[in-house]
Formats: structure tokens, sequence, C-alpha cells
């Protein structure tokens, strides 16, 4: 059981996390925005993560914390 | 549960300033994880630049100091002629490190100055909006190379840990790049090293980090790393420059 | 330490920095200071200091504000070409709030000039030098004793005020050889240093040192407080020595080593019955104003003497509120007025009393 969350205010959009991710579960939300309007990115199947975090290495702003 | 990643505490707890997908955050991160694993943040002086970096003086939880343009080496010499136990390191963009900064930085490595100093290689000047750095490939538009950097007319990029290598005083450099979780991991290994020789007493430390600038590069944080991986790092390879290892 | 002992100024200069406790100096050769540096070379590692020599005068002011930040007391000299160099890292020092203390043994200008005693660089040290809304404490010692006296004074005041302090002197004063007593310690209490960037040691907040304010209006807010420091400056350590300033009807003001040429004037011109009088700014900032005030009250004209093209001599017309004549002596260059063009220049305008 892994657990990926985003501090998702902090988030800028940017995409790295999504382009690390080697189970290509993560994507920046179409829908919605964050407080800085920025489309955030999200979790869209949290039971394929494996908890590598190299979405968390390659984060910019350090929004991701990982646990399993 | 148990943690596998978390925000290090060296690390302040605010938003930085960054453009979105700027590497430049990871390098602080990276930064703030050594200081957290070898324990010496209430132990360290940083000391920050003029450039996109000029605000990591809020970045950092260990005392901190804001520097003219270029001229970090040198206050960081200052400062660790007084706190000599103290770990000091400076964090500098290129134009700051390779062009105004030249003199103070060369002179730091050639004395040995037992000091880290953390450069940020992305080949512009980002925080004035794009203009050409020292480190500017040839070819390379900038808002002040409109046509591409013509070496004929303004010569060639610096590289600066080719250029450090040669001194006597540098104990140990090393070029990293931040494009891929491979490379970000090897990084930190840079980094520690860099801050465990300056620990040792071993003299002068750099690890020359290649980052994007996504903004002023025209491309998306992605396409940004690919460039990286494409046009930087052939011409700036990766790799060990100076080791003075356990010698001295 | 009370004995007397016959030093070169400049040595005075670095022994009384030495003895006030300072243990950190950051160097640049150039001529007429260098044997400043070389004293310091010589002394600090006798005495467990530092003494770097620097890569540039723009590296020297850098380590200092380095060194201040960290909590110690740092120096560096040059000269004029020097201190123009030093004018980016002096208005750091000023926008972070460091004390520091500066020498700047000044020579010939402007450009390469010359390496002759000047005193062209008044304005410089006095208006600022550097960017932005600052003042340094300018101090104008005239005699060997004086400078060490002085020395105390500036990092004392450094210290007090958290501002860089600068003391002007010239060629003349660096290679006089007189006798002084050092000092064994400043009398004064100085506020502790917690501001300082020497590591938090676990048991404090981090400490900033730092000089940008992106927002206006705190780098107004800033600027304001900076300037009340300054105000306070101003009314408490404005400092002169008055030289038969009682009954002068020609007021001679002159700083530094034109003060002593000047004086040797004033005897002889009293001795040719005309009523003459020194007033000598110790402080060139804060400029001792009400002196000038109360001096005009029996002055008919005043005479600035100095070795620049007139610098000084704007600062005395506003200090009298251009109520009284204000004629000017000098040479430049790195030539020195003789007591002769002094007396020949104050005959000339007592004719007129």
């Amino acid at each position: 059981m892994a657990k990926v969350t985003f501090r998702e205010d902090w988030c800028k959009g940017c995409g790295l996390c999504v382009e690390a991710c080697p189970k290509k579960i993560l994507a920046l939300s179409e829908k919605r925005l964050n407080s800085a309007g920025f489309h955030p990115a999200e979790m869209t199947d949290q039971e394929k993560c494996i908890a590598c975090a190299f979405c968390a290495t390659m984060c910019p702003h350090v929004v991701i914390t990982v646990e399993k | 549960m148990s943690t596998v990643f978390e925000r290090p505490k060296a690390l302040s707890d605010v938003l930085m300033h960054y453009c979105p997908g700027c590497t430049h955050g990871i390098a602080h991160r990276l930064v703030a994880e050594v200081l957290d694993e070898l324990g010496v943040c209430d132990n360290t002086v940083g000391v920050a630049p003029v450039g996109c970096a000029v605000f990591a003086y809020n970045y950092f939880e260990c005392d901190m100091i804001e520097a003219a343009h270029g001229r970090a080496p040198a206050v960081a010499t200052g400062v660790k002629r007084v706190l000599p136990n103290a770990v000091v390191f400076t964090y500098q963009g290129d134009g700051d490190l390779a062009a105004i900064g030249t003199a103070e930085t060369v002179h730091a490595a050639t004395r040995g100055e037992n000091i880290t100093v953390i450069f940020i290689n992305n080949t512009n000047y980002g925080m004035t909006g794009g203009q050409m750095a020292p480190t500017t490939l040839p070819g390379q538009v900038t808002t002040t190379t409109p046509y591409g950097r013509d070496p004929k007319l303004i010569g060639y990029p610096i590289r600066v840990c080719e250029l450090l290598s040669t001194l006597t005083g540098t104990a140990y450099a090393e070029r990293v790049a931040l494009n891929n979780v491979k490379n970000v991991r090897n990084a930190k290994k840079a980094i520690r090293k860099a801050f465990e020789y300056q620990l040792a007493g071993k003299g002068f430390s750099i690890v020359e980090i290649l980052s994007t600038c996504p903004t002023n590069w025209g491309m998306s944080p992605v396409e940004a790393t690919r460039w990286l991986e494409e046009n930087m790092i052939p011409y700036y390879p990766l790799g060990v420059y100076k080791d003075i290892g356990g010698d001295k | 330490m009370a004995d007397k002992v016959l030093v070169k100024g400049n040595e005075a200069l670095g022994e009384a920095a030495i003895a006030a406790g300072c243990r950190f100096f950051f160097g640049y050769p150039i001529t007429p200071q260098t044997e400043l540096s070389e004293y310091m070379a010589k002394r600090m590692p006798k005495i467990g200091g530092t003494f770097l020599q620097a890569e540039s005068e723009i590296a020297a002011i850098n380590m200092v504000l380095g060194a201040s930040s960290a909590g110690a007391r740092a120096m560096t000299s040059s000269s004029s070409p020097g201190i123009s160099l030093k004018g980016e890292g002096i208005s750091y020092i000023a926008g972070s709030d460091l004390p520091a203390v500066i020498v700047n043994i000044q020579r010939g200008g402007p450009g390469l000039g010359g390496i002759q005693p000047s005193q062209s660089d008044y304005f410089q040290a006095t208006k600022g030098g550097g960017h932005g809304d600052y003042h340094l404490i300018v101090l104008a010692p005239n005699s060997v004793q004086e400078i060490v006296s002085l020395t105390f004074d500036a990092f004392d005041l450094a210290d007090l005020y958290r501002m860089p302090v600068m003391i002007l002197g010239d060629g003349m004063l660096g290679q006089m050889m007189e006798p002084v007593v050092f000092p064994e310690h400043s009398e004064r209490v100085l506020p502790e240093k917690t501001w300082a960037t020497d590591t938090t040691k676990g048991l404090r907040k981090k400490n900033i040192i730092n000089s940008l304010y992106i927002k206006p209006d705190v780098l107004e807010k800033i600027n304001f407080e900076r300037y009340a420091r300054y105000a306070e400056v101003e009314a408490k350590e404005a400092r002169y020595e008055g030289y038969l300033l009682e009954d002068a009807e020609l007021v001679i003001t002159a700083y530094g080593a034109t003060s002593r040429i000047s004086r040797n004037a004033v005897n002889a011109l009293r001795a040719k019955g005309i009523k003459a009088g020194l007033l000598r700014p110790i402080t060139l900032w804060p400029f001792p104003k009400d002196a000038y005030k109360s001096a005009a009250k029996t002055a008919k004209a005043f005479l600035t003497v100095e070795m620049s093209m007139g610098q000084m001599i704007e600062d005395v017309r506003l200090a009298i509120d251009c109520l009284r004549p204000v004629h000017f002596c000098g040479r430049t260059g790195g030539m020195i007025p003789t007591p002769g063009e002094i007396e020949a220049k104050a005959e000339e305008i007592a004719r007129d009393f």
C-alpha cells in the first residue's frame, strides 16, 4: 500500500512528476485549478503506486509526500 | 505507514518563487536534504547570489547572506575565515559565477577556500529575462543573441568545472544534471560529497548543476529536460573533473 | 601599553585596529596605503588574526562584508581608485546594516591620477560613493595619535550604529612619524550582535543579512529607519576642533593634513594682526554644522583649505546658509598648499574687512 499526497496549492502544474512516473498514474487535472490558477498534478490510480518517489524526486516545488 | 519521501527540514516551509518546471527548486531541495543528512543545518551559513536564486535566503533554514552580483565566494570567504568550523556554501547561477564573479570564483578556488559552491548552469540570465550567459551554447538564441550565439563575435561558452579543475586549490569539482530521476540522484550524491569534503577540511568544492529554464528557453518543462539532455550534456559532459580523494 | 612609542601613521592605524579587536583584515596593494596591508600581513598571524590579500578591492570589501556578517570586527584599506571599486561593497554593507571599517589613504585623481597626497575623495566619502540612500561615518585624523584614537572610535561607532565607517587620510599622514600612546580598550558599552549570521546553533531562528527589498513600501520604510539612525549619529557624533575661534574674523577651515598647515598659517596671520582662527572638522560626516554656525557669528569670512579643486567648501557654505563669503585656497593633483599660499589668500580676503 503506497500513498502519494500533494500539497496542491503549491503545485505549479509543470508536469515533471507526470513524466517521471514509471506507472503512468499521475496526470495534471484537466478540470480543476488550484488557488494559484494552475492545473495541479493528481493521482489517477493509487492502487498501482509502488512508492518509488520518482515523482517527488523531480518535483521542483517539493509538494509531494510519499508513504508506504 | 512509513514515509518514503518528505520535505527536508532545512528547506524553509515557504513556496519558492521559481517558474513552473524550473529545476532550481530541485537543487534547493537536494542541498537541504544534504544539510539534514549531515546534521549541519544549525552550523551552516549560506550565501545567495544575484539572479534567479536571489531569494534563496528565504528558502534555507540556516543563516543566510544575500551577496552582491558575483561576490558570493568573497562573502563566503569572509564568513569562513571568521567561522572556520561552520559549513559555508554559496548558491550561484552562471551569470553570477562565470561572468561578473569570475575573479571571485577562480580565486576562492585557487586559495583552496574551504567552502562549497553550488553552481546552477542553465545557459542564460533567467531573472532578467533570458539574456546570453557565459554558458550560452553556440547558436543558442537568447534575448541578446537573437540570431543565435555566434562564437566569432562573442566567443565560446565557459566550461567551469574543467576550468577550475586545473587549480591546485580545487578539491572536488563535479558536473551533474537535473533532467531525470537518475541524474537528480547522482546530483545529490555529488552535493553530499562536496559538503563532506568541506567538513573534512579538504578545500574548495564545486558542484555544477545543469538546470532547465523552461520559461526563457520557450518550451514546456518536460521539453526543457529533453533539450538539456540533447544540447547541454554533449557540450558540458557530466562527471567528476577533480577529486583529490583521501589525500591532503 | 601606556608608554609612548614612535610610529608611522599607517602602522599606527594597523596597530590601533588590532588593539580595538580587529582580527580580520582584507587588503589589496595600492600606493600609498600598501604599508598598512604589509603591516597587517606581518602582525595578524602573530596574534591569531587573519590577513588575506584578496584578488581585487571588490573581493576585499566583500570579504569584509562576510566577516562582519559573521560577527567579527573587520577592516579593509585602499587608496582612491581602489575605494571606487569598493563602492559597490560599501553600498551593500550600508544596505545590510553591517558594521565595517574602511580606510582610504587618498591620492590624486580622477582616474589613475597620481600617488601623492590628496583630499579629492571628500565628495565620494561624504556623499555616498556607492549607489543608494546611505551615509558613511567619515573620520578625518590629523595626527598619528588621532589616527589611533579615531581607529578605536571607528570600530565602536560602526558596531554602535551598524554602519560602515571610513577613516579618511592621505599619504602625508600615513608616512608621518609621531609619538603615540595606544589605549588598551574602548570605554563604550556596545550592543550584542544578535543579528549576526554566525550559525543558529539550534538556539534561535535563522538570521538573514540582506539589502534586497522588492516591495517599494518596505524599502522606503527601511530607508526611513536607517535615516532615523543617521539623524541620531548627526545629533551625537559630530566632532571638530577649534583653534583661536572665539574672536576670529577669518575662519580658516581644513581637515586632515591641510589642517596642520592651516594652523601654522593662523599663527602667522595672528602675528600680522589678522584675527584668524581654525575650525577643523574631525567628522566629515556627520559634518559639524553647529560649529560653523557659531563661528559665523564672529566671522566676516571663511577660507577653506583643501588638497582638491574645492569639495568640502560646499558643506561649509551649506552649514552657514551662505551667511558669510566662503573663499577657497587649494592645490590638487598631489600638490600641497604651503602656509605662505594660505597666508597670501587670507591677507587678500582680510583687506576687505
